[in-house]
């Protein structure tokens, strides 16, 4: 179950019958414009968004027929990627930065978007970046909204200020005097949710806006919005003049296409996509990446990234060598985990692999748990078993199973999982590319 | 407040935006391709599914046609009577207390207020309550429904955060048990519906209950917030095959979006909508009824 799956499903129907077709006829075309319309309305995006959508494709479809140079369905698929790009903001935009410190940054949105857990997230990434974030608390109106926000900061290691039930104007106006004194660069404001038409809460967002004037408002869309998004961006944007949106839980099955919907309404950039429940699971948003996903192409770029992080170049040459020298033993198996598991989640990581969805993998069939088992029987191994795994025999399995709580059927099954990654190792060695072991 | 006029407030932005379209399409009197596309727009912008809309349309046409309807009335009362039908498919039913509710759904649709305020709607009807807070995953989820719970004036049974739901759930059934109370309501941890681990943990809640209490009667009820799309259906889809769905508690709908899903769920999968949220206080819940939400929409 990738983001949006069903979207890169239907589309990638629609195309494989046009593929098969050298040429298109003009009826063809309108053919394959109402599915991709259908398959739009069902991923969510706004009936308006996609008839505008639509129009601009075929528009260019029709005009580019002439190109029969190229396979015209590879020239329809090009279309509607450039397009989907284009609707989405073509690259990533960052956060701006005050010129004169704090920084402030204000999260709005309606009823459970996810603000709380976003401002501990956005906290956690500032301050990875070596930043000195403030978590402000002006949601006095949900129950224990504060304590929530409370413990979300503890885990993200960073401060909070609250005042507890006092008129969030004041609290907001308090917090950054509180950063200007105490060396914070960077506040953050954690809102009410609220509903786009509810006069007064409104109104309370346009009087912290007046009070201290962010550097940047951020709307808060939950990827599973409907088609009422288009209403509630551009409420909010109307009101308050946002300088961005964030959307959180992309890690569904949504088909978001409230992402597409968003961005046309308000012309607004998307900044950032929450992914998971971590607190580390914040990421920029790259629509053209994001455009390639719905399209079925893998995210490759986003992947490389995250290995890049997890793993250093001195490490890389040093597994290589190994690899070559087909030294590779369980100790090295075992970095392997620790380096996929830095990576993040592994559903996550699959849906960027193209063409992984094809092959039947998801996060469905890959149970991180599984990982964490393996790990925990080669750490319950001696080193000198890790070195030479042949020495392993019952009774040592049997005290391996023990020690990691594990069966002796687990081990084995490591032990020749073990096996077949060696193997792939050596073929690799005879010029064959894989880049990391089978799971 | 009635259940109508409750219902109706509730869904005047609907009312504004749809029946505004609506009557502007009904107005130019010609029900001709162009009125049945455009038609097909409003019904989609309000959430309805894609299929659904379509079924909707192709029986409004052959209704329009076998009664060689004309009048603009006509044919509007046809698409209501056309959407209601949509909706009865499923059927409601009242609760047989001793009963336990178990409120699924994902995060943020408003689980835990929707305790809140079904503990209000059972203590208002001379029914006893007792609440678990399941929750034990989300900072403060528990904080949040004892307050609630001091709202509703019901007792609420938790244990602290990362504890095992399961437990949690295991020790409410022993209150619910000694107190004899008539509905136990457990509020779970909101959960992205893909998560099979979570999933999982569900399951177990579902099994403790009936094996701990099985003289009572169980629903589980999942919440679905208005201004969700599509993805509903897959929602419902996956917790449904996971511990099997009674009921759906609609929130939220005191904003602009429709959630015009519902009539795809009543009538695909057959699973009612029990009650609908209006809004943050404690008495904004609502009965469903088709007729009045059909009415109201237009």
């Amino acid at each position: 179950m990738a983001i949006f799956g069903s979207l890169q499903e239907k589309l990638s129907h629609v195309f494989s019958k046009l593929t098969k077709r050298g040429r298109l006829t003009e009826l063809e075309i309108k053919q394959a414009m109402r599915e991709i319309r259908i398959a739009l309305l069902e991923a969510d995006v706004n009936v308006k968004v996609a008839r505008d959508f639509i129009t601009a494709v075929s528009e260019k479809a029709v005009g580019q027929k002439i190109l029969e140079s190229l396979s015209p369905a590879q020239q329809v698929i090009k279309i509607v990627n450039e397009e989907l790009v284009a609707l989405m903001g073509s690259t990533n935009q960052k956060l701006a930065v005050a010129s004169n410190p704090p920084t402030v940054i204000m999260m709005c949105g309606l009823q459970g978007a996810g603000k709380t857990t976003l401002c501990g997230k956005l906290a956690l990434l500032l301050k990875k970046q070596g930043k000195k974030p403030l978590l402000t608390a002006c949601d006095i109106y949900r129950p224990a909204a504060i304590n929530q926000l409370k413990v979300v900061a503890e885990k993200a290691g960073v401060e909070v200020f609250e005042r507890g039930t006092q008129d969030p104007v004041k609290t907001a106006k308090q917090a950054v005097e509180h950063a200007k004194s105490y060396g914070f660069d960077t506040v953050i404001i954690d809102t009410a949710g609220r509903l786009h038409i509810d006069e007064a809460l409104m109104e309370e967002l346009e009087r912290i806006v007046e009070k201290v004037n962010p550097t940047e408002i951020l709307l808060t869309v939950d990827s599973m919005t409907g088609q009422d998004a288009v209403n509630v961006a551009d409420t909010f944007n109307k009101r308050l003049e946002i300088s961005g949106v964030v959307l959180t839980k992309l890690d569904g099955d949504t088909r978001g296409g409230a992402t597409l919907s968003v961005k046309a309404v308000t012309g607004k950039p998307i900044k950032f996509c929450s992914v998971g429940e971590k607190l580390g699971d914040l990421e920029p948003f790259h629509p053209d990446r994001m455009a390639s996903r719905i399209l079925g192409m893998g995210d490759v770029l986003s992947l490389i990234e995250k290995a890049q992080e997890a793993v250093t170049e001195q490490e890389m040459k040093e597994m290589e060598k190994k690899l070559r020298s087909a030294s590779f033993t369980l100790t090295d198996y075992l970095e392997q985990f620790r380096a996929l598991k830095k990576m993040g989640n592994l559903g996550d990581l699959l849906q960027m692999v193209p063409g992984a969805s094809k092959m039947g993998l998801s996060a469905d069939n890959v149970d991180e748990k599984k990982m964490e088992r393996a790990q925990a029987i080669i750490l319950s191994m001696t080193q000198k078993e890790r070195d030479n795994p042949l020495i392993i025999g019952s009774s040592r399995k049997k005290r391996i199973a023990a020690g990691s709580g594990t069966t002796v059927q687990d081990v084995n099954q490591l032990l020749k999982q073990y096996d077949q990654a060696k193997q792939m190792m050596k073929q690799m060695k005879n010029g064959r590319k894989f880049p990391f072991g089978r799971m | 407040m009635g259940f109508f006029s409750k219902i109706a407030s509730a869904l005047k932005k609907t009312k504004d935006s749809l029946a505004s379209k609506l009557s502007a399409l009904f107005r130019g009197g010609k029900f001709g391709e162009d009125f049945y596309d455009d038609l097909e727009e409003v019904l989609i912008s309000s959430d309805i599914s894609v299929t659904t809309a379509m079924e909707i349309i192709d029986d409004l046409k052959e209704t329009v046609k076998e009664e060689k309807l004309r009048e603009e009335e006509d044919v509007k009362s046809a698409l209501k009577d056309i959407l209601i039908g949509h909706l009865d498919r499923a059927e409601v039913y009242d609760f047989v207390s001793p009963a336990v509710l178990m409120i699924v759904g994902v995060n943020g649709v408003g689980k835990t207020t929707t305790i809140g305020k079904l503990a209000h709607y059972f203590t208002d009807r001379k029914q006893s309550v007792t609440v678990a807070a399941a929750d034990t995953f989300r900072a403060a989820a528990a904080d949040q429904l004892s307050v609630w719970g001091e709202r509703a004036k019901v007792k609420v049974v938790k244990s602290s955060e990362g504890s095992d739901p399961s437990a949690v759930v295991f020790d409410a059934i022993c209150s619910a048990k000694a107190k004899k109370t008539d509905v136990l309501i457990i509020d779970t941890a909101g959960r992205l519906h893909v998560k099979a681990n979570l999933m999982e943990e569900l399951k177990k809640m579902r099994r403790v209950i009936t094996r701990e209490y099985p003289e009572a009667n169980v629903y589980t009820l999942i919440v679905l917030d208005a201004t969700t799309g599509q993805n509903a259906l897959s929602q419902v889809e996956t917790f449904n095959e996971a511990v099997g769905l009674d009921g759906i508690v609609l929130t939220k709908l005191d904003g602009t979006a429709k959630g015009g899903f519902v009539i795809s769920l009543c009538s695909e999968m057959e699973i009612p909508v029990l009650f609908v949220g209006t809004g943050e206080k404690m008495d904004d819940i609502a009965e469903f009824d088709s007729e009045s939400f059909v009415e109201a929409i237009f």
